[in-house]
């Protein structure tokens, strides 16, 4: 770990991948249980298509992904609104498209296999200082933003409909969540790959559900695990020069298949018990 | 079909039933008193803030595996309260423990919602809407899909909130609250009637109603 910490590329990985995990994990909450989880993976497709229109054109990636990654957000969850069915296979046919363009406009371009490997699978050397800065100031205002909505934002999540008859504005908060977690995305797409960041979103939720009950719990869990998961993969992709985005998502899928037998044996307990009664 | 020529007033300490056939707009009626959307034409004045109803949707519009400590649903109910504070306060607190008594279930407090049988669930989501309701509870079908113990269990809760001065909205399928404690009766259909409930009983779309719903005399 000291020695990963000297280089300070290595650094930067680190507090970006720190600050975007804690980010993912508690914008998946929302996301996950208000059933939004396609739109974090059609985001990230959305992404990686702009990403390779921006090196194409050679403009700042940052400032070229992120309008487009948000305007994608908003869209996204309108098509969602409309209809839950057709919405899905919309986001799809959108995922797909942008992923097709990007590809098509980085192999013709640059005519190489690198660069598409590097956005769709993540490397560590993409982060850059801009990155670290901005990064520390999107986790400011997603842990702020979650802090002190966080009544309101659990009254949306658990009932849309119960919130927007007590005169909240829902659909405001809704669209807040989905540009915070366009920005998280595009955040984390360099350095973990495309095809991979939106296991960032869904997989702490999924995870803490297993064994936690309440809100709270399973926010507070997500947190936990999501940081867990990526200093644990980020160990071991510099131990063992593994692909670091894909080393973080299989901790992920170990931890969740790990709560999901935790869950079984104790649901087998109870049964027993009640058995016994 | 959607309700048309509609005239109705609630006072407040009434027990008015909404009744009909699917489709009669009882549905369409709920989210305009909610304001969720606007009356195609008419109006509906209140004497109060909407946002002060307390709301009982539909068991099918609520997640039943949310994951979710009863507690954390109830208190959610306090949401209209807050206006510009950022977090509950120890009124909103107090006032979520007193509807957890009201409604018998102190003792779930801790557990999961998602563990909960129909007719516990639909108590905590009853006490959720009593910390919303300053004057008024809308229930919408409160007892669909719940067996007839549990129903009259949950009848006899919404009984003592009204005698209690609770203003009573319930749109219902069932005609026992309608027989048994409603004031008045709204019914929409292709005719409307607007009236006490003795009245009801003895007009033509009563008496068809009731027929309807298996009660003969």
């Amino acid at each position: 770990m000291t020695e990963m910490l000297s280089y300070s590329f290595m650094q930067r990985a680190v507090l970006v991948g720190l600050l975007v995990s804690l980010c993912s994990s508690l914008l998946g909450v929302s996301l996950v249980l208000r059933r939004f989880s396609m739109i974090g993976d059609g985001l990230s497709h959305v992404g990686f298509g702009a990403l390779a229109i921006a090196s194409v054109l050679s403009v700042s990636p940052l400032a070229f992904t992120i309008p487009v990654v948000v305007v994608a957000a908003v869209l996204l969850l309108k098509i969602n609104d409309r209809s839950r069915i057709a919405g899905d296979s919309a986001i799809a046919l959108i995922s797909s498209s942008a992923l097709a363009i990007g590809v098509i406009v980085i192999s013709w371009v640059k005519g190489t296999n690198t660069d598409i490997n590097n956005y769709l699978f993540g490397s560590l050397l993409a982060v850059s200082k801009s990155d670290a800065v901005f990064s520390v100031i999107l986790s400011a205002v997603v842990l702020l933003t979650y802090i002190l909505l966080y009544p309101r934002l659990y009254a949306v999540t658990f009932d849309t409909v119960f919130a927007r008859a007590a005169s909240l504005k829902a659909d405001r908060y809704t669209t807040l969540l989905a540009v915070l977690s366009a920005l998280t995305i595009v955040l984390g797409m360099r350095m973990l790959g495309s095809l991979l960041i939106s296991a960032l979103i869904i997989f702490p939720c999924l995870s803490a559900g297993r064994v936690f009950s309440t809100y709270r719990g399973v926010t507070v869990a997500s947190a936990v695990i999501s940081v867990t998961a990526f200093l644990v993969g980020i160990t071991a992709s510099y131990g063992l020069g593994t692909p670091v985005g894909a080393s973080i998502v299989v901790v992920h899928l170990a931890i969740f298949l790990l709560l999901s037998l935790v869950r079984l044996v104790r649901e087998g307990a109870v049964r027993r018990k009640l058995l016994k009664d | 079909m959607v309700a048309k020529g509609l005239d109705f007033t609630v006072a407040e300490g009434d027990y008015l039933c909404i009744l009909g056939d699917n489709g009669a707009g009882k549905s369409t009626l709920v989210k305009a008193i909610l304001s969720l959307h606007e009356p195609l034409s008419g109006s509906l004045e209140f004497t109060f803030p909407r946002s002060e109803i307390g709301y009982l949707p539909q068991r099918t519009e609520v997640r039943r595996d949310f994951p979710s400590s009863v507690w954390e649903v109830v208190l959610s109910g306090c949401v209209n309260s807050l206006s510009h504070r950022l977090f509950y306060g120890r009124k909103d607190r107090m006032n979520a423990e007193a509807n957890l008594e009201r409604m018998e279930i102190s003792d779930l407090r801790k557990q999961s919602f998602s563990n909960l049988s129909g007719g516990q669930q639909q108590r905590v989501l009853l006490a959720r809407a009593l910390c919303a309701a300053k004057k008024v509870l809308l229930l919408d079908e409160p007892v669909a899909g719940l067996d007839s113990h549990t129903s009259s269990e949950l009848y006899r809760l919404i009984d003592d909130l009204n005698r209690d001065g609770m203003t009573v909205i319930m749109v219902t399928h069932d005609v026992h609250p309608a027989l048994n404690s409603a004031g008045k009766i709204l019914h929409l259909g292709r005719t409307f009637f607007f009236g006490l409930r003795d009245e009801y009983f003895k007009s033509e779309v009563g008496k068809r109603y009731l027929e309807e719903s298996g009660h003969h005399d």
